[in-house]
């Protein structure tokens, strides 16, 4: 393994919450030094960081890599070098695979491909239910001993209420996390897109804010009599965040994130049917997405995950209400989190402990730049402009509503374990 | 902001919706349409606007009125006309909906009429259709009857002369209705100065009043000194699910009965778009009576195709 030397750098750390121009050593796959050479370092490589940031890795809590089982959009190989590239260090993926990631084999499986391409770290999140069905809990222990962090439904919600009931009682038992995507399925019904006047303009059928707020206060009332500990995936509505901001005062294990769509997108967005805003939960109206930033700003909102979804055209180019949802987001992780900061005068430490040090907390690691800290960085140009062109972008996916669009924020290398991996 | 339906000159070249239009289009429509009708009918000969034309109707979601006077006016305007039935065909084989149209587009068409279950559908067409190629708007999910509207347009204007001092109520099943979306549109363009829907709250979309109409929930006070009552259709199979309890119970409330008619003006006249469920959404006494214009509507929706299929395809040509 290579001693690196990361030269004249402007080192960011979301957890020490300081900024400086220092110089980095790495060895061994940690961080040896900061500012001088550890007696005795020999340097093998040296990057010369001069007018780039170094920050610890990005961690994305959401992602989806779409292997196994549907590589006609997208493969492993294909995604976590977007995520090289897109200065993501740390991948959270979502089991609704197909299989889906019900079995330890499945996940030590998925692991080991993903280890043999030596790129961004790998953390599945295992299926809570069999199958996704909603019916059986699965092998919950032997999931986690596989190296899943956490447990999920993927975007299928639990019917039965007994089942969640028993699977909070269950995990709690181990203090396993649950990442349940708060959305009451009776509710959402056929809709497609946030109910508001927007929707009724366009005569797409409506998925109200109660599916999202319901399942927030039975998920809260779930916690209270179990004490499980619960991560909200994808928050979407004001009132939402009103829910999690009073459970959280209450003291409730209860963590959420956002995705870098909802923070900038709003139902209005979907102009004249465009499929590229057909997300899950649905872009909802102005109002929810001003909360959104405003539960960011105040901490209510823990982590902003990339929620990358590749789609292809086929999967687009349908009337809206087919349409496939999602986008591919990976790649845009990092400048998206950097137009929130600057809109909102947030620090640069400040905006990057949503995509690093606050997820790395949650997977059971510290993302910061201190000695002994994994040597998993991104130095990347924060004043760059890019322009988001679909041929240019590493994911399979190129389908994002931010097409065209001036990106600010430009990674330049990614390091895993001591390694480049891009740049 | 860009109007899909508008090229560059700012002239008609599909017909997707009313919503956006300027109100010089709207009235282009109804007098152009003016001229296919003499004394309220139709007037009788064929004119040539479509001749050399290959219209397609490409029905992916049932209809019978429609489609048929779709055919007759694009027959009477001399274009070749092909009507299919799509639901039973390509895409029940797994043809995406694009490939459709392009296939067909391939087949020599220069204007597809589109009706299709999923709103924005003909929006998508029209957004991939070659140059020169028209596309027309047949009835979209729930999201616009563009020609359904315009001839109820027509029909408010040959029988109360003017928009700019009516008051309107449009009365039903508003959520599922793209007329009623498309009816809106039209009248607040044309200058109708009070819109109003009248429904139960399970069959009003979210934020309704937000496309500027007032809500009501009940006949007496909705039909107050109204001028036009535009019925809606109510499908029988809303009936079954929690948007209402019975049939029974629908029309005892929301039914057009004489009685209710009473509340409106005594001059008042009835819109409904076909088919009728008589004895649901409107009693037969009201049908058939004289404030009713329901068959004139029929008539007049003929000329109102031909025109709009007669100014999208001139404003093609001129494209090319």
């Amino acid at each position: 393994m290579k001693n690196i030397l990361i030269k004249n750098g402007c080192l960011v750390d979301p957890i020490a919450g300081t900024e400086q121009v220092a110089d980095l050593y790495l060895a061994g796959g940690k961080i040896a030094a900061v500012g001088a050479a550890p007696v005795g370092f020999t340097v093998d490589e040296t990057i010369d960081a001069t007018g780039l940031i170094v920050a610890p890795g990005l961690v994305d809590l959401a992602a989806r890599l779409r292997e196994p089982g549907f590589e006609y959009k997208a493969t492993l190989k294909s995604e976590m070098a977007a995520a090289a590239a897109g200065g993501v260090t740390s991948v959270v993926c979502p089991p609704d695979t197909d299989p889906v990631l019900d079995e330890s084999g499945l996940v030590t499986n998925l692991r080991q491909r993903a280890k043999n391409l030596d790129l961004a770290r790998l953390y599945p999140v295992g299926a809570l239910t069999v199958g996704l069905k909603g019916k059986e809990i699965t092998e919950m222990a032997m999931l986690k001993e596989a190296g899943c962090v956490a447990f999920s439904q993927g975007d299928v919600p639990i019917a039965d209420l007994q089942v969640l009931y028993r699977a909070m009682l269950y995990a709690a038992n181990f203090g396993f996390e649950l990442r349940l995507r708060p959305e009451e399925a009776s509710l959402v019904n056929d809709g497609v897109a946030h109910d508001g006047p927007y929707a009724s303009r366009l005569g797409l059928t409506g998925i109200p804010v109660i599916a999202e707020t319901i399942a927030v206060a039975q998920i809260v009332q779930l916690m209270r009599a179990t004490g499980c500990r619960v991560h909200l995936a994808r928050m979407s509505s004001a009132a939402g965040l009103d829910l999690v901001r009073a459970a959280k005062a209450e003291g409730l294990p209860l963590t959420c994130d956002v995705s870098i769509n909802h923070i900038h997108l709003a139902d209005i967005d979907i102009g004249f049917f465009d499929s590229q805003y057909r997300f899950d939960p649905p872009l909802r109206a102005v109002a929810d997405r001003d909360a959104i930033v405003k539960a960011l700003n105040d901490g209510t909102i823990d982590a902003i995950c990339s929620d990358h979804s590749p789609v292809d055209d086929d999967g687009k180019l349908l009337p809206f209400a087919q349409a496939e949802r999602g986008a591919t987001g990976l790649e845009l992780l990092l400048p998206l989190t950097l137009k929130w900061a600057s809109s909102q005068h947030i620090s640069l430490p400040q905006a990057l402990a949503k995509i690093s040090s606050v997820p790395a907390k949650m997977l059971g690691f510290d993302a910061g730049l201190a000695v002994g800290n994994r040597a998993d960085l991104v130095l990347f140009d924060a004043k760059a402009h890019w322009q988001v062109i679909p041929e240019r972008l590493k994911s399979q996916g190129k389908n994002t509503p931010f097409i065209g669009h001036e990106m600010l924020g430009k990674v330049k290398y990614t390091v895993v374990k001591g390694k480049v991996i891009f740049g | 902001m860009y109007n899909p339906q508008l090229n560059a000159q700012g002239e008609l070249i599909h017909l997707l919706t009313t919503e956006g239009l300027p109100r010089r289009i709207l009235t282009q429509i109804l007098d152009k349409a003016a001229e296919f009708v003499s004394g309220g009918e139709l007037v009788n000969q064929k004119f040539a606007d479509l001749a050399g034309t290959s219209v397609f109707n490409l029905f992916f979601e049932n209809s019978t009125r429609t489609r048929t006077t779709f055919e007759i006016a694009a027959k009477r305007l001399s274009a070749d006309v092909s009507s299919l039935n799509i639901q039973a065909s390509s895409t029940a084989k797994g043809e995406t909906l694009l490939d459709t149209i392009h296939n067909i587009e391939a087949m020599g068409a220069n204007l597809f009429v589109v009706r299709h279950s999923d709103s924005g559908a003909s929006h998508l067409i029209a957004k991939h259709v070659k140059p020169g190629v028209a596309v027309v708007n047949a009835g979209d999910g729930r999201h616009a009857h563009p020609t359904q509207a315009m001839l109820d347009m027509f029909t408010i204007r040959h029988f109360k002369g003017d928009f700019t001092n009516l008051r309107i109520a449009i009365v039903g099943d508003v959520l599922h209705s793209r007329v009623a979306r498309s009816q809106i549109h039209a009248l607040s363009t044309l200058g109708c100065p009070d819109i109003r829907v009248i429904a139960p709250k399970t069959l009003l979309p979210t934020g309704i009043e937000q496309l500027g109409v007032h809500v009501y929930h009940d006949m007496e006070s909705g039909l107050k000194d109204v001028d036009v009552v535009a019925m809606l259709r109510l499908q029988n199979e809303r009936m079954a699910g929690a948007y209402l309890p019975s049939t029974q119970e629908f029309y005892k409330v929301y039914g057009l009965t004489p009685e209710k008619l009473a509340f409106a003006k005594p001059d008042a006249i009835v819109l409904h778009p076909g088919p009728m469920n008589r004895g649901v959404e409107i009693d037969s006494a009201v049908a058939d009576g004289d404030q009713a214009v329901i068959l004139p509507q029929v008539t007049f929706g003929i000329a109102v195709r031909m025109a709009v299929l007669s100014i999208v395809a001139a404003n093609q040509r001129s494209l090319l």
